[in-house]
């Protein structure tokens, strides 16, 4: 039996390893480092992020100022340790001046110290765990999404203010799940009867038969979930097939999206309908730069673009508005990091600033999913809970 | 239907027999969606002496392509008639060219090239279909509960439950009722006389690689409405699924149908009551943190304390060292 032991171990250690990526180097250039997933189910989130990159670099005529963009995209298989390969391999051999990207809050937190030691800019286009908004803060990293706690927060705010008394809460077991269920908690009212933490990555747990047997016998008057990625179609297509929907309302943040959708309809999950999610955003949004973005990513792809892509966007046109400002001079951290913080860009979401962490100070919306003139599904905003609201880490940041 | 009380550490926690009865039938359909996996990869290894890693591969290939089908003709009979036939193709195919070159060589050699089977399918399944994975929608009478009393089931779920006990028992039939079965119980005890009496065994092993293929694609097709198709679905449970052939004994069908049902129960039954259990001792936040990381270890520590007291296993083979 030893010797099938030993298999069994090379077969796991097998199943661990992952591909590697190609880079290439430039004078007069941007060089940008984008780590995002590329590999896994979860590749889909970062296919629609590349999407979205290549989106704003057309948009920006493929030049930052009077500097060409040179574009390294890298794949984190979905895995602390390989996007902290990835981001060592852009910051040393590739030698970038900006590292952006990182949809994993876990991912993000491996590979932050990789960039920040090096002196180089840091920016998330989704990930925000509370520890680099608030005792990590780094005067070199800013942020295009939010700080994880925000969007359930704003969750927990409706859901108080509607009277719900009693909550189910089910979310993936990592950094941002955890910082997810601390956010509903913070802002919920009423009393939270049941909370499960589920497997995460890429042997993520798929099927949550126990979990919404032990939802349902609970008793709570909803349902608050956070499963971001493929987890969240397949969450929503068990709920369904559960029946739940009669009796427990759906609550989500970053599990109904652009990417989720299409999917559920295809499948005409229509339990989905009608139910709620809070976000910064939403492809409805009434501001200039969103309707060009969401116009031309829909004309471009035939899909809307996800929450993931608005982001990916803004932190190329951010990186965009301070190679302008500064003339091209990034050997001048100071002047870059100062054109940074000012967010002077026609951002997706409209006017935005940033907190001393470097965490955006915006609005969060109240969203519904609904069919547009097309037919497809979408989310509509119906209404604005929070403006201007600040994460509530910017106190431990010493910046 | 808040029932009996248990008494634990003198604090109780009452018992909700709705509850218990939904997560025993979740437990089962888990075991038995194991146990499709799990009896051809115990037969590929038992009998061929053979590591298939990539015997996953054909659960996400079923999946797939019963998705495809569905999506086109809109029946999901279709999807799965035609999906089973491609997959034990694609499993005969493997075989003829892969695998046959192997059984004399190394385990680790079987690690490698499986391995690097895996890679390849993905990678297909990522050139062919996206990332995007895919959704095999239900007919409308699928989608729905079945009402037993005050008891809710997803309607579903009972299906996956009613063509596991089917394919099992069809596959006990085989084994133990026919020639072929014969052949493979023969096989799995003792390759080496079955070839001296003069057996084809060649036949004899493409057979039981497609139809372990086969049985694969057909756990990945049941799964997938539920998950959704999608890249190296097969890799995540084909771990369990080795688990469950080591812990019922190598080559043993009957092995691999007991352990996959405790397999699926333990985790199942983990993952719903651990935290309230260990919330009796420790503080709630830990209880909270501390479940599912237990549950999830749960599986390979009963096959830990397997291969310290019966390394052959629950239910070996008959006849076999």
């Amino acid at each position: 039996m030893n010797k099938l032991s030993k298999i069994l171990s090379s077969s796991i250690l097998a199943v661990a390893l992952s591909g590697v990526g190609i880079g290439a180097a430039q004078a007069d250039s941007v060089k940008i480092g984008f780590v995002t997933t590329l590999t896994t189910p979860a590749a889909v989130i970062g296919e629609d992020m590349k999407d979205a990159v290549n989106l704003a670099i057309e948009h920006i005529g493929g030049k930052m100022g009077n500097l060409d963009v040179d574009l390294i995209m890298e794949d984190d298989g979905f895995k602390p340790d390989i996007g902290k390969q990835k981001t060592d391999k852009l910051v040393k051999q590739d030698d970038v001046d900006f590292v952006a990207g990182y949809i994993w809050s876990h991912v993000l937190l491996a590979s932050m110290k990789s960039v920040l030691d090096s002196g180089k800019f840091l920016v998330s286009a989704n990930a925000g765990p509370s520890k680099i908004a608030g005792k990590l803060c780094h005067q070199n990293f800013f942020s295009t999404s939010w700080q994880n706690d925000q969007t359930p927060m704003a969750m927990g705010e409706h859901l108080s203010k509607q009277g719900v008394k009693s909550l189910y809460v089910m979310a993936p077991n990592y950094a941002a799940g955890k910082d997810m269920v601390a956010g509903v908690e913070k802002t919920f009212t009423g009393e939270i009867v049941g909370k499960d933490f589920t497997k995460w990555g890429a042997d993520a747990q798929l099927d949550f038969s126990a979990e919404l047997a032990k939802a349902k016998s609970s008793g709570a008057e909803g349902i608050f979930v956070f499963y971001p990625g493929k987890a969240g179609g397949a969450f929503i297509k068990q709920y369904q097939q559960s029946g739940l929907q009669d009796v427990l309302p759906l609550y989500t943040v970053f599990t109904v999206d652009a990417i989720a959708l299409p999917k559920l309809q295809g499948g005409n999950l229509a339990g989905v309908m009608g139910s709620k999610n809070t976000q910064f955003w939403s492809p409805d949004l009434d501001v200039a730069a969103n309707k060009k973005f969401v116009g031309d990513f829909l004309a471009k792809h035939d899909r809307y673009p996800s929450f993931y892509a608005a982001q990916a966007y803004d932190s190329i046109m951010l990186i965009n508005s301070a190679v302008e400002a500064t003339g091209g001079n990034l050997e001048d951290k100071d002047a870059v990091r100062a054109a940074m913080k000012a967010a002077n860009y026609d951002s997706i979401r409209g006017k935005y600033t940033y907190g001393n962490n470097h965490m955006p100070i915006q609005n969060f919306y109240l969203r519904e999913v609904v069919e547009d003139d097309a037919g497809r599904w979408t989310t509509k905003i119906v209404d604005t809970v929070y403006t201007n609201h600040q994460d509530p880490y910017a106190a431990d940041c010493a910046l | 239907m808040q029932g009996a009380f248990f008494n634990f550490s003198r604090k109780t926690i009452p018992v909700d027999w709705n509850l218990l009865i939904t997560q025993l039938m979740n437990g089962l359909q888990l075991g038995l969606l194991l146990f499709l996996l799990a009896s051809g990869l115990t037969l590929i290894f038992g009998i061929m002496d053979f590591i298939n890693l990539s015997h996953g591969s054909f659960y996400m290939i079923g999946a797939y392509f019963c998705g495809t089908v569905v999506s086109v003709t809109g029946s999901l009979i279709a999807g799965i008639v035609v999906a089973l036939i491609c997959t034990f193709a694609i499993g005969a195919i493997v075989e003829l060219v892969i695998a046959r070159r192997l059984y004399r060589s190394d385990h680790l050699d079987h690690v490698l090239v499986t391995f690097g089977l895996i890679l390849i399918f993905d990678t297909l399944v990522h050139m062919i279909w996206g990332a995007a994975g895919m959704a095999i929608p239900l007919p409308e009478i699928l989608n729905g509960q079945l009402h037993i009393g005050t008891l809710v089931l997803p309607t579903y779920r009972l299906v996956i439950i009613c063509s596991g006990l089917l394919v099992a028992a069809i596959l006990f039939v085989l084994v133990t009722r026919t020639r072929l079965g014969m052949l493979i119980r023969a096989g799995a005890s003792n390759r080496t006389m079955v070839e001296a009496l003069g057996v084809n065994i060649n036949k004899l092993f493409l057979i039981v690689f497609a139809i372990g293929a086969t049985m694969s694609g057909f756990a990945g097709m049941l799964i997938a409405p539920i998950t959704e198709a999608s890249i190296g679905m097969g890799n995540e449970i084909i771990i369990i699924a080795f688990v469950v052939v080591i812990v019922g004994g190598i080559g043993s069908v009957k092995g691999a149908f007991f352990a996959a049902l405790i397999i699926g129960l333990m985790d199942t039954i983990g993952r719903s009551y651990l935290d309230d259990l260990l919330k009796l001792s420790l503080s709630a936040e830990v209880a909270e943190t501390a479940a599912p990381a237990l549950s999830a270890m749960l599986v390979y520590i009963l096959m830990a304390a397997v291969l310290a007291f019966r390394p052959q296993g629950l239910f070996p083979p008959a006849g076999s060292k």
